[in-house]
């Protein structure tokens, strides 16, 4: 009996030492932390996703305490995750225009064709390795294996009839989509627009008719086209500058070549 | 303790007797923190780094506190006492003194807690009945052979990234298929006996 009691009395006695070595140690070693950082770790959905450029939640609570980041910093919580934030740093948010993911390319199965027969890998990348940047007929389009579908962690991207197609409605703009795409055709572009350009082909004529049904051959008119001058064409297709652009969709319906989408 | 038997001890614990490739102990974080290989650089740093200081201190408190009272079997719950309670002070020191390695190591470090490998080798160090210099020597050689395995395996896994792997073996499958090889791969080493 004397035994347990001693056993127990000695690993108590260590345990309580221990406890207070901590806590002396705790005190002695104590570093201030910015009482708004911790606020906003809690505030932030605490995903890691690092869609806002950051490392993870923790890094970018970091950087909005110290006034690197705005308030609005975090893309997947969005407004109400804003809000949060916005109480703690004692300032009110201003609502962020909404992005999403787009892929410019249109040329699905029955727009395209394909060369040759492939039988590597099935995956973007590998396929990007093959000659011609693949069996598509278009070196420059989407391959349609899917990667950014992997990558999407909120089951907004889909391959549709051979071409990558984002839900706007699910895309929360994490951008792991565009870093995955070997042909990097996903940009961001602001939510509910009516014309994002839907080819990313720098050549121009006979080469991307023979290719490509819908793809663009260059010919400037959605350019003269717009009344504000926010097409841009140094790439070889058009460019929209959505800061300019007033959403008035003249350069989709004129364009003969029906890849403004 | 001669300068052989000391080079003979720490290729058996790294090598012959791989903590996890033949000992099969830390496999948790082994297998989760081996994705990139710079988290597996960073966990295996900070396991080298507890796991000495937890082998030297478990090996003080059992020599004399737990032996002069009679009280070696409880040995394992003083053990897990002492390296929940040194993880811990280990973080604060860090994040006090050398902030630089506090946020490389970053979460890591709280992971080790509960990493097996620690505890199993201040119990082996009792079982072997190692002198505590003879224990320390054991518990960084073993950590140098966990950070061989894990820093290995994440090289391995960021190569396959680009392999294509069948539908059934992707993720942990094939991360298990692996590592067994390499298992394998480390039992040549007993050759070295």
């Amino acid at each position: 009996m004397s035994g347990i009691i001693i056993a127990a009395l000695i690993v108590g006695v260590v345990g309580f030492l221990v406890a207070i070595f901590l806590s002396v140690a705790g005190k002695a070693f104590f570093v201030p932390v910015d009482e708004k950082e911790v606020a906003i770790t809690d505030a932030l959905p605490g995903a890691n996703c690092g869609g806002c450029g950051y490392s993870g939640c923790a890094a970018c609570a970091a950087a909005i305490a110290k006034g690197e980041a705005a308030v609005n910093a975090c893309v997947v919580g969005q407004q109400p995750v804003a809000d949060e934030v916005a109480k703690i740093m004692g300032v009110t948010a201003e609502a962020g225009e909404r992005k999403v993911a787009f892929v410019h390319c249109v040329g699905d199965c029955e727009k395209t064709h394909m060369d040759y027969e492939y039988y590597g890998p099935k995956k973007c990348s590998n396929v990007k390795m093959a000659p011609g940047n693949g069996p598509k007929s278009c070196s420059y389009g989407c391959i349609g294996l899917g990667e950014c579908v992997e990558a999407c962690e909120y089951d907004a991207i889909h391959i549709v009839n051979g071409v990558a197609k984002v839900d706007e409605e699910k895309c929360k703009d994490c951008k792991a989509c565009m870093k995955v795409c070997p042909n990097g055709l996903i940009t961001e572009v602001p939510y509910n627009y009516v014309s994002h350009i839907g080819c990313s082909n720098p050549e121009k004529g006979k080469p991307v008719m023979q290719n490509c049904k819908v793809g663009c051959i260059t010919c400037q008119k959605c350019m003269r086209d717009c009344p504000v001058q926010a097409i841009t064409m140094d790439k070889g297709y058009p460019v929209i500058d959505y800061a300019k652009c007033t959403n008035c969709g003249i350069c989709k319906a004129g364009c003969p070549r029906n890849c403004i989408v | 303790m001669s300068a052989t038997a000391i080079i003979i001890l720490a290729i058996n614990a790294a090598l012959i007797n791989n903590v996890v490739l033949s000992q099969f102990l830390g496999i948790c974080a082994f297998l989760g923190v081996s994705q990139k290989s710079d988290s597996a650089k960073g966990m295996g740093g900070a396991v080298t780094f507890v796991l000495t200081i937890s082998s030297l201190v478990c090996g003080i408190i059992y020599k004399f506190v737990l032996i002069p009272t009679h009280l070696e079997y409880m040995k394992t719950i003083v053990f897990i006492v002492i390296v929940a309670a040194l993880v811990q002070f280990v973080e604060m020191f860090l994040k006090k003194f050398i902030p630089s390695l506090y946020e490389a190591l970053g979460i890591y470090l709280p992971l080790i807690t509960t990493n097996c490998a620690v505890l199993g080798v201040a119990l082996i160090n009792v079982q072997k009945d190692y002198s505590i210099l003879t224990g320390t020597i054991y518990g960084f050689a073993t950590a140098i052979g966990y950070l061989i395995a894990i820093v290995l395996l994440s090289y391995i896994r960021e190569k396959m990234v680009h392999n294509n792997v069948p539908k059934a073996f992707r993720g942990f499958p094939i991360v298990m298929i692996t590592s067994a090889l390499m298992s394998i791969a480390f039992f040549g080493f007993s050759a070295l006996k």
